[in-house]
C-alpha cells in the first residue's frame, strides 16, 4: 500500500476533516453574514463594490482543497459549509447553497488545472478570485439581472480581488498555521513542515 | 448563536415527507422562476406555496419567525437592483451621481425582490421540516449518494452547536488574554482571523479523532452497509414532487398568459 | 474468544525522531482483564490503537507486529474501543441510531439491528428512549452510550484509553457501571489505560507496566504489582491504590478582600432557565476559594462572570480598591472601584483578573511560548526590558525554558497547562479564577498544578477554582462553596 496522504483517493479522516472543516465555516459565514446584513445596507447604495466583501465565502473551498488535496474537496468543503450557514438561517437561504456549489467549482477547477499536486501561494490566490469569479457571474443571473454590463464587470472585479485576498491568501496563511501545530500531520499540508520531535 | 426557531412539530405532515420529493419539488419550481423576471411568475408561485402550508402542518407566524432574515434578504436585493439597473425607462425619481431610480427601475427591482423571495422561502420551508438524518439516509438509499460522504456529513453535523459554542468561548478567552478589538476595524478584522484560526485547529483535531472512533466501528470496512432506517419514497412524495412542477407550470403559464413574461435571457 | 499477540511491536509516527512505543512483547489470552499502566510517553496509548488496527502503515514505521486471533486488525476484525472524549465518538444525532452504526458498518441485516440496539442499551444501563437527542445527554451518558455503540457488535475483546478522564464523578460512575455489566460476560477481555486505579481494581486480574525506555517493565496480578511496585508506580504518576496524595493542611490567613459577588445569576439568552441565582461569594486574597459541582451546576459560567468576561443578568460582581489596584504600573482611577468588571478594557481585566480556562488551547493566541508569554504585558504597555524579564522568569518558574520556541499547540496535556497558567501571570494580576484546572491529568501534572496553585496563594494572591474534582478541594482549597443547579448550597468550610 503506498503512501495515502499522497494518494487521490478519500480516506476516512479526509472525508470527516473536510466535513468539520465545512461545518466550522458554516458558523463563521454565519456570523460574518450577520455582520455583513448590517454593512450590506449601506453598501446597496454602491453595491457592485459590496463584491469586495464576498471573498470570505470562498474561504471554504480554498481550505478545503489545500487541506485535503484530493479531487472535489472544494467543492465538497463549500457544499458542507453553505448548507450548515443556510440551515442556521441566513439571509439568502439555501441560495447559498446552489452559489455555494457554483464558486466552489471555480477553485476547483484551478487545483485540477494543477493536477492536485501544486499547492503553493499563487494557486491558492488563483483559485480565490476563480472561486470569486464564478459566484458574481452567478449572481448577476440570479439577483441582478438588470445591470448594466458596467455594473457587472465592476462587481466581478472586485469580487475577484477579495476572493484573491480573503480566500487565497488568507487560506494559505491559515493552512501553513495550522500545519505549525501539527494537527495536518495526517495529511499533505502537514508533511511540508520539519519536525524535529 | 442558536438554530434557528423550529418551524413544525416533528410529527408534522411535512416533517413526515421524504425529504427528496420537498427538495425536488423546491429545486423545479426555483428553475422555473429563475428563468423569468417578471413579477407575476414569482407571485403565483409564493401564493401556491403559502396556500399549501397549512395543509402539511405550519403556521404562518412560526414562519415569519424563522424566515424574517429571507425576507430582509430579498428587500436588499430588490433595492440594489432598483439603483444599477441597465433600463431606465420610466419617470426619474432619484439622479445622484451613478445612481439612478426611475420608476421603471423600482418595477424592476421590486419584480427581482419577489423572484429571490418566491426562490428562496420555499427553500426554508423544505430544509426547515427535514431531519438531517433523513435527509443524509434519503440521499444514500434513493439517489445512490456515497454513503461514506453523507454519514460522515452528518457526523460533523452533530459537532455543529459544539464549534458555535466554542466560537464564542474563544472571544472571551481572548478578552481574558487582554486582546480586544473595539471600534477598529482592522482590530476586529485581526480578532476575526486569529479566533477563526483557533476554531480551524479545534476542528481539525476533533475530526480527526471522530475519524479514528468512526474507523474503529468499521467505517472504512468493505463490508456493504445495511440500513436501519428506511425510508420509501411514497406515492404522497412523488406527488409533492409532482406539485411542484405544477405549480411552476402554472406560474410561468399565469405570466404568458397575461402577456407578462419577461424571460432571463432574451 | 479473543488472543491478542504483540511480537516486539515497536512504532513511530511519521516524521519524528522519537519511537512513541518500543519492543513491547505481550500475549492476552482469552477473557483477560488487564490494566495497562506506564509513565506518560511510555506509549499505552498508541499500543491500543495497535492492537485496534488504528495505526495506518502510511502514517508512520513499524517494527514487529500485532496479531488478532493469528490476523492483524483490520476492518471489522477489530476489538471494541472505547476513548476518553465522548463528543468525537457519537456519529448521529439519535441515541437509538449512534448504537446502530457499527452494526450497519459490519452489514447486519436490519431486522437484526434494531433488538440488538435495545439489548445493548439495556445492558449498558442506558435509560432513555431510542429516538433521544444525543445533544441533550450529559456527558457521562454520553461516554455510556459510546460505550453501548463499541458493545453492540458483542466483541471478544474491549479496549479503553482512560474511560472516564473527561467526566466529573457523577459521570464516571455511570460508565465504571457500564462496562463492569458489559464484562459480567466472563468471556469478554479487556485492556484498560486508566490513572485512577483503585476504582478500576475489582474489574482487573492482571497488571502490565510499560517502562518509558520501552518494553514491559512488569506483568502480574495487582496485588503483587502493587505491593512490590507501588511506590515507584506513583512517582511515574500513578494512582497507586492507598496512594491518595494527603489533605493539605496549612493555615493561610486570608487577606484583603479581592472580588465580591452579589446576588449574582446568570440566564443565557437562549435558555429558558437560569445558569446561575442568587450567587453570594467573596474572593480574599492569599487563600484558595473552591467551588464545588457536578458538570451542569453553574460553575463555568459562575468562572465567567468571576473573570469580568461576561456580564451578569442579575446582581453584580463587584472588585474592591484592593484589586483593582492590581498590577505594578497598573494606575487605578477613582471611578474604578464602581466600574464592574465585564466593563473593564481586556487589557485592563488580564491586569488585575486572570483567568485560565478548562481547555488551554482556547487561550493561545501566538505562535511561539515566548511570544503567548509577552503578551499580556505587552498589551499593559510594560517597557521592552520589563516584559523581556517577565517572561524568562515565568520560562524558568515554569519549566517552560526549553519549550521557548515551540509551537504552543505541540506542547504535551501537562505543558499546554502550565502554560496556560503562565500566560494569565504573565500580566500580574492578584487575582486568578480557574476552570477545572486538573481537568483530565495524572497524578504528576496534578500534583505539579496543585503545589503550583498553592505557592501563588502562599504569595499573596486570591486563588478562585471552579470544579468537580474533590481530591483537588481537599489538598488545596482554603474554603469551600458548594454549586447545584445554579445555586449554592450549604457553604462547608475546610480549615
Amino acid at each position: 500500500m503506498g503512501d495515502t496522504t499522497r494518494s487521490l483517493r478519500w480516506r476516512t479522516i479526509d472525508i470527516v476533516v473536510a466535513s468539520v472543516v465545512g461545518v466550522a465555516m458554516g458558523v463563521v459565514f454565519w456570523a460574518w453574514s450577520l455582520l455583513w446584513g448590517g454593512i450590506g445596507v449601506a453598501f446597496d447604495f454602491f453595491k457592485p463594490a459590496g463584491g469586495l466583501g464576498i471573498g470570505i465565502w470562498m474561504l471554504g473551498a480554498v481550505l478545503g482543497g489545500l487541506i485535503v488535496r484530493r479531487p472535489g474537496a472544494a467543492v465538497y468543503t463549500e457544499l458542507i459549509a453553505a448548507l450548515v450557514e443556510s440551515l442556521i438561517g441566513n439571509q439568502w437561504g439555501w441560495t447559498s447553497v446552489l452559489e455555494g456549489v457554483v464558486e466552489a467549482l471555480g477553485a476547483e477547477l484551478v487545483f485540477a488545472l494543477f493536477l492536485y499536486r501544486v499547492f503553493t501561494l499563487p494557486v491558492s490566490m488563483l483559485a480565490g478570485a476563480a472561486a470569486a469569479v464564478f459566484a458574481t457571474v452567478w449572481e448577476w443571473f440570479t439577483y441582478y439581472p438588470t445591470w448594466t454590463w458596467g455594473w457587472k464587470l465592476a462587481y466581478s472585479g472586485f469580487g475577484a480581488i477579495s476572493g484573491l485576498v480573503l480566500a487565497g491568501i488568507l487560506g494559505w496563511a491559515l493552512v501553513r498555521a495550522m500545519a505549525g501545530t501539527g494537527v495536518l500531520d495526517r495529511f499533505g499540508a502537514g508533511r511540508e513542515r520539519a519536525r524535529t520531535v | 448563536m442558536r438554530l434557528a426557531p423550529d418551524l413544525a412539530p416533528p410529527d408534522a405532515r411535512a416533517a413526515r415527507l421524504n425529504p427528496l420529493g420537498k427538495l425536488g419539488a423546491v429545486l423545479i419550481l426555483s428553475l422555473a422562476v429563475l428563468a423569468s423576471i417578471d413579477p407575476v411568475t414569482p407571485t403565483v408561485a409564493l401564493v401556491g406555496v403559502l396556500a399549501v402550508l397549512p395543509f402539511g402542518g405550519l403556521a404562518y407566524d412560526r414562519l415569519l419567525r424563522r424566515a424574517w432574515p429571507v425576507l430582509f434578504g430579498a428587500v436588499l436585493v430588490g433595492v440594489a437592483n432598483m439603483l444599477f439597473a441597465a433600463d431606465q425607462g420610466g419617470a426619474v425619481l432619484l439622479a445622484a451621481g451613478p445612481v439612478h431610480l426611475t420608476t421603471g427601475s423600482v418595477a424592476a427591482g421590486g419584480a427581482l425582490g419577489l423572484r429571490v423571495l418566491a426562490i428562496a422561502l420555499p427553500g426554508v420551508v423544505a430544509f426547515a421540516t427535514t431531519d438531517p438524518t433523513d435527509l443524509a439516509d434519503c440521499l444514500v438509499q434513493q439517489l445512490r449518494v456515497p454513503a461514506r460522504f453523507a454519514i460522515g456529513a452528518l457526523a460533523a453535523y452533530r459537532l455543529m452547536p459544539l464549534l458555535a459554542d466554542e466560537w464564542e468561548l474563544l472571544g472571551l478567552a481572548r478578552r481574558a488574554r487582554g486582546v480586544d478589538a473595539g471600534r477598529n476595524p482592522l482590530a476586529r478584522g485581526r480578532l476575526f482571523v486569529a479566533t477563526l484560526f483557533a476554531l480551524l485547529v479545534g476542528a481539525v483535531r476533533r475530526g480527526g479523532r471522530l475519524a479514528t472512533a468512526m474507523d474503529a466501528r468499521g467505517f472504512d470496512a468493505a463490508t456493504p452497509r445495511t440500513f436501519a432506517r428506511r425510508h420509501p419514497f411514497t406515492g404522497t412524495d412523488a406527488a409533492v414532487l409532482a406539485g411542484g412542477a405544477v405549480l411552476a407550470a402554472v406560474a410561468l403559464a399565469v405570466s404568458v398568459g397575461t402577456g407578462t413574461y419577461q424571460p432571463l435571457v432574451g | 474468544m479473543t488472543t491478542v499477540a504483540v511480537k516486539g511491536f515497536s512504532w513511530r509516527h511519521a516524521g519524528r525522531s522519537a519511537w512513541a512505543v518500543r519492543d513491547v512483547e505481550l500475549t492476552v489470552e482469552p477473557g483477560e482483564r488487564i490494566l495497562l499502566l506506564g509513565p506518560s510517553g511510555a506509549g499505552k496509548s498508541t499500543l491500543l490503537a495497535g492492537i485496534a488496527g488504528l495505526l495506518p502503515t502510511d502514517t508512520g514505521e513499524q517494527e514487529g507486529e500485532i496479531l488478532l486471533d493469528g490476523r492483524p486488525p483490520t476492518g471489522t476484525h477489530r476489538p471494541g474501543i472505547l476513548f476518553q472524549d465522548p463528543e468525537t465518538q457519537l456519529v448521529m444525532a439519535r441515541s437509538g441510531d449512534d448504537v446502530a452504526f457499527g452494526l450497519e458498518c459490519r452489514g447486519m441485516p436490519a431486522g437484526a439491528i434494531w433488538p440488538r440496539v435495545t439489548e445493548t442499551l439495556r445492558t449498558v444501563g442506558f435509560g432513555h428512549p431510542l429516538d433521544r437527542a444525543t445533544a441533550a445527554l450529559s456527558g457521562g451518558e454520553k461516554q455510556r452510550l459510546a460505550l453501548a455503540g463499541v458493545l453492540a457488535p458483542q466483541p471478544d475483546l474491549l479496549l479503553l484509553d482512560e474511560p472516564t478522564a473527561n467526566l466529573d464523578p457523577a459521570g464516571a460512575e455511570l460508565v465504571r457501571a457500564g462496562i463492569a455489566a458489559a464484562l459480567a460476560d466472563r468471556r469478554r477481555g479487556m485492556i484498560l489505560v486508566e490513572h485512577r486505579v483503585a476504582a478500576a481494581l475489582p474489574l482487573i486480574d492482571r497488571v502490565v507496566v510499560l517502562s518509558a525506555g520501552g518494553g514491559v517493565a512488569v506483568d502480574g496480578p495487582p496485588e503483587k504489582v502493587f505491593a512490590e511496585h507501588g511506590a515507584s508506580l506513583a512517582a511515574q504518576g500513578v494512582w497507586v491504590p492507598g496512594s491518595v496524595p494527603p489533605e493539605h493542611r496549612t493555615t493561610r490567613t486570608a487577606g484583603a478582600e479581592l472580588l465580591r459577588a452579589e446576588r449574582l445569576g446568570y440566564r443565557h439568552r437562549d435558555r429558558p432557565t437560569p445558569a446561575l441565582s442568587d450567587v453570594d461569594l467573596a474572593v480574599p486574597a492569599g487563600q484558595v476559594l473552591a467551588v464545588l459541582g457536578p458538570n451542569g451546576s453553574g460553575k463555568s459560567t459562575l468562572a465567567l462572570l468571576l473573570g469580568g468576561l461576561v456580564p451578569p443578568s442579575s446582581g453584580r460582581v463587584v472588585a474592591t480598591p484592593a484589586l483593582a489596584a492590581g498590577g505594578r504600573g497598573d494606575t487605578p482611577r477613582r471611578r474604578d472601584a464602581t466600574v464592574p468588571p465585564h466593563r473593564w478594557r481586556a487589557a485592563t481585566l488580564a491586569g488585575r483578573i486572570g483567568s485560565v480556562f478548562q481547555n488551554p488551547e482556547h487561550q493561545f493566541v501566538a505562535a511561539r511560548v515566548r511570544d503567548e508569554l509577552a503578551l499580556g504585558p505587552r498589551r499593559l504597555r510594560r517597557p521592552a526590558g520589563e516584559i523581556a524579564a517577565t517572561v524568562d522568569d515565568l520560562l524558568d518558574r515554569l519549566r517552560l525554558a526549553h519549550l521557548a520556541e515551540a509551537n504552543p499547540y505541540t506542547l504535551s496535556g501537562g505543558e499546554q497547562r502550565r502554560l496556560s497558567v503562565a500566560t494569565a501571570l504573565s500580566a500580574a494580576p492578584r487575582l486568578l479564577v480557574l476552570d477545572e484546572p486538573t481537568f483530565g491529568q495524572d497524578l504528576r501534572t496534578w500534583r505539579e498544578t496543585v503545589a503550583l496553585l498553592g505557592g501563588l496563594a502562599d504569595e499573596g494572591r486570591g486563588i478562585a477554582v471552579v470544579t468537580h474534582d474533590t481530591d483537588l478541594v481537599g489538598a488545596l482549597a482554603d474554603r469551600t462553596v458548594s454549586l447545584a443547579a445554579g445555586r449554592l448550597t450549604t457553604p462547608a468550610e475546610v480549615a
